[in-house]
């Protein structure tokens, strides 16, 4: 029987088209930008041989030092807010919503789907200050406070893209970590209550413990999309001020296509492949092992 | 309509069977409180932010400067619509992701349930192998395959027409469709197979005439996914598309701005929107669907 489902030509037919795809226009390309960093100049203008300078340059080009530490601010943060706004927003489903949560889940998933670019128009509109006051400088002014200009200022305007990236995933997070909460067997709740945990004990000792798993795969799923933001940072600051909200993404995009520099801009870009790697494999070993352990 | 049927089925096995001991109802409601209260505030959040884009659509120029922002706009006339449209372009935008989505979409599927289909119910020395490989693609960001990619459809002439989104939107959607298939197919009987083999049918026609249909749900899953990736993308677009008449929704809606200057108002808000409009359409036709597929696609990623 093997001898059928081992058919060559159904293999190659089947798994050829995708293959021969992936290979050339993601596998390969990997790999020529990697050895575009020994280059610099571009496509249109020529290479030259640049030896190692470009790593050099990437260890003391303080655009880099600026971009990466706001990089890993910009993950740490997010993700902490993400899986802990969907955590509690999962929990309020599964404990305190029960059969209408349905609803709701719908409802705050929401911005999820939206594109990210509308969303953050309409973020930038909300927090504008001139020519006209957006929607939270008004609010700000009923009260009686002055108007902040919250994108002209380089700590404010980290505050309005953690807000509006919040805004934009704690849905998605919370359905998440729904499908796992749910998995977890009533007996063992049943029993737990019975045995007098209640609230934050019953959170505590048994819930958490319970959905560790998938808590890690959102952890890991959150850190992989925030070290490769983009389109919310560009459609909302542009990385502005300055270049007080760039991020490694952007400051790549950057430097090859405004100064078309394809060699440094791959530099920069691999390091940022690095990272992802490094991350998402060191989260994914000390997961295996606390998994292990139970 | 999805919602109501399919997930109370799921919650309703839940909640606390047995110990619902009747409470005094002053007591309960009290409890209750907190909870409702949260929820008010957290639906504010969620939704008025899109009540307000939405009012803003209808507003004339004199209502943005002079009228407080969150007032409600005189009269609801489409000029801001007609004026997006038409002089900001969005008609050609939205043809033009359409142009890149669809056949993108579609090389997606077939490859992608093909190539599943290969990786898991085929049995071949180094299937496991070519799977990983599959699956590192997921890890790289699109950076790093831009510009080997500018330079390759530079050199083969492909600038300047749509081809390099409909490439390249079906090379990074491939890893995790590949994945996911693969996973739905390990839950199909090998024997349905067999039993095909022994009737005399290859295994191309196998996967074709049963394969294919017996995974059609996740396919449209996973799709409808695809389709929120490549239609929400902004980072391929914006580099393969330098050209205004190229622009797909997203890179035109990050320019708009610019064409209309920075203070003109409505049509900005209305080309928003649109955007944001048949988007949300979309997910509350099939959000059961879109939920379940983008946490899968999560948690395996």
């Amino acid at each position: 029987m093997n001898n059928v489902l081992g058919d060559k030509k159904a293999i190659v037919v089947l798994l050829g088209p995708a293959l021969v795809v992936y290979t050339v226009a993601m596998l390969l390309p990997v790999f020529w930008s990697a050895g575009y960093t020994f280059l610099s100049g571009n496509a249109i203008t020529g290479f030259t041989f640049a030896g190692f300078s470009n790593f050099e340059k990437l260890v003391t080009d303080p655009a880099v030092g600026e971009a990466l530490w706001f990089t890993l601010r910009y993950a740490v943060v997010i993700t902490i807010g993400q899986v802990l706004l969907g955590y509690m927003l999962s929990l309020l489903y599964v404990f305190a919503l029960k059969r209408g949560s349905s609803l709701i889940r719908t409802l705050v998933f929401f911005p999820v789907v939206l594109p990210t670019v509308a969303v953050a128009l309409l973020f930038q509109k909300m927090f504008e200050i001139a020519p006209q006051n957006g929607l939270v400088n008004s609010a700000l002014n009923a009260v009686g406070l002055g108007s902040i200009d919250w994108l002209g200022d380089g700590s404010t305007a980290f505050l309005v893209i953690v807000i509006m990236d919040l805004w934009r995933s704690m849905g998605f997070y919370a359905v998440l970590l729904y499908t796992g909460l749910v998995d977890i067997p009533d007996d063992i709740l049943e029993s737990a209550r019975l045995d007098g945990a209640r609230g934050l004990h019953l959170l505590r000792h048994i819930v958490l413990p319970l959905s560790l798993p998938v808590l890690l795969s959102s952890i890991i799923f959150s850190i992989n999309g925030t070290l490769k933001v983009f389109d919310s940072i560009v459609a909302l600051t542009n990385g502005g001020p300055g270049s007080a909200t760039t991020p490694l993404t952007l400051l790549m995009f950057r430097t090859s296509f405004t100064y078309g520099d394809y060699g440094y801009g791959s530099s920069i870009a691999l390091l940022l492949t690095i990272l992802c790697l490094v991350v998402t494999l060191f989260i994914f070993r000390s997961s295996r092992r606390d998994l292990t352990k139970d | 309509m999805t919602a109501p049927t399919a997930l109370p089925t799921r919650a309703s096995h839940k909640p606390l069977p047995a110990p619902q001991r009747p409470r005094t109802s002053p007591n309960k409601f009290l409890k209750r409180a907190p909870v409702q209260i949260l929820i008010a505030i957290l639906l504010v959040v969620e939704i008025y932010p899109l009540v307000w884009l939405f009012m803003g659509s209808f507003k004339t120029q004199d209502e943005f400067l002079n009228s407080p922002v969150w007032a409600l706009p005189q009269n609801f006339n489409l000029d801001n619509y007609v004026e997006a449209w038409t002089t900001g372009n969005i008609a050609t935008y939205v043809g033009n992701s359409l142009i890149a989505t669809i056949p993108s979409l579609f090389l997606i599927v077939l490859f992608g349930v093909a190539a599943g289909f290969a990786l898991e119910v085929l049995v071949w020395k180094g299937r496991g192998t070519v799977l990983l490989v599959f699956l590192a693609g997921i890890m790289v960001p699109g950076q790093m395959i831009l510009l080997p990619l500018f330079s390759a459809y530079f050199q083969v002439g492909l600038t300047g027409t749509l081809w390099p989104l409909i490439i390249t939107y079906t090379a990074t959607g491939l890893p995790l469709t590949v994945f996911m298939m693969a996973t739905y197919f390990r839950a199909v009987p090998r024997e349905v197979f067999e039993a095909a083999a022994l009737d005399g049918a290859s295994m191309i026609r196998a996967f074709f005439s049963i394969g294919f249909p017996m995974v059609r749900n996740a396919v449209f899953t996973v799709a409808l996914v695809q389709f929120f990736f490549i239609w929400n993308d902004l980072l391929i677009a914006l580099t393969f598309t330098n050209n205004a008449d190229l622009s797909t929704i997203q890179v035109g809606l990050l320019n708009f701005t610019g064409e209309f200057g920075a203070v003109q108002y409505g049509p900005l808000f209305a080309a928003i929107c649109i955007n944001v409009l048949g988007t949300l359409v979309l997910y509350l036709f099939l959000n059961q669907r879109v939920m379940k597929g983008l946490a899968g696609g999560a948690v395996k990623g």
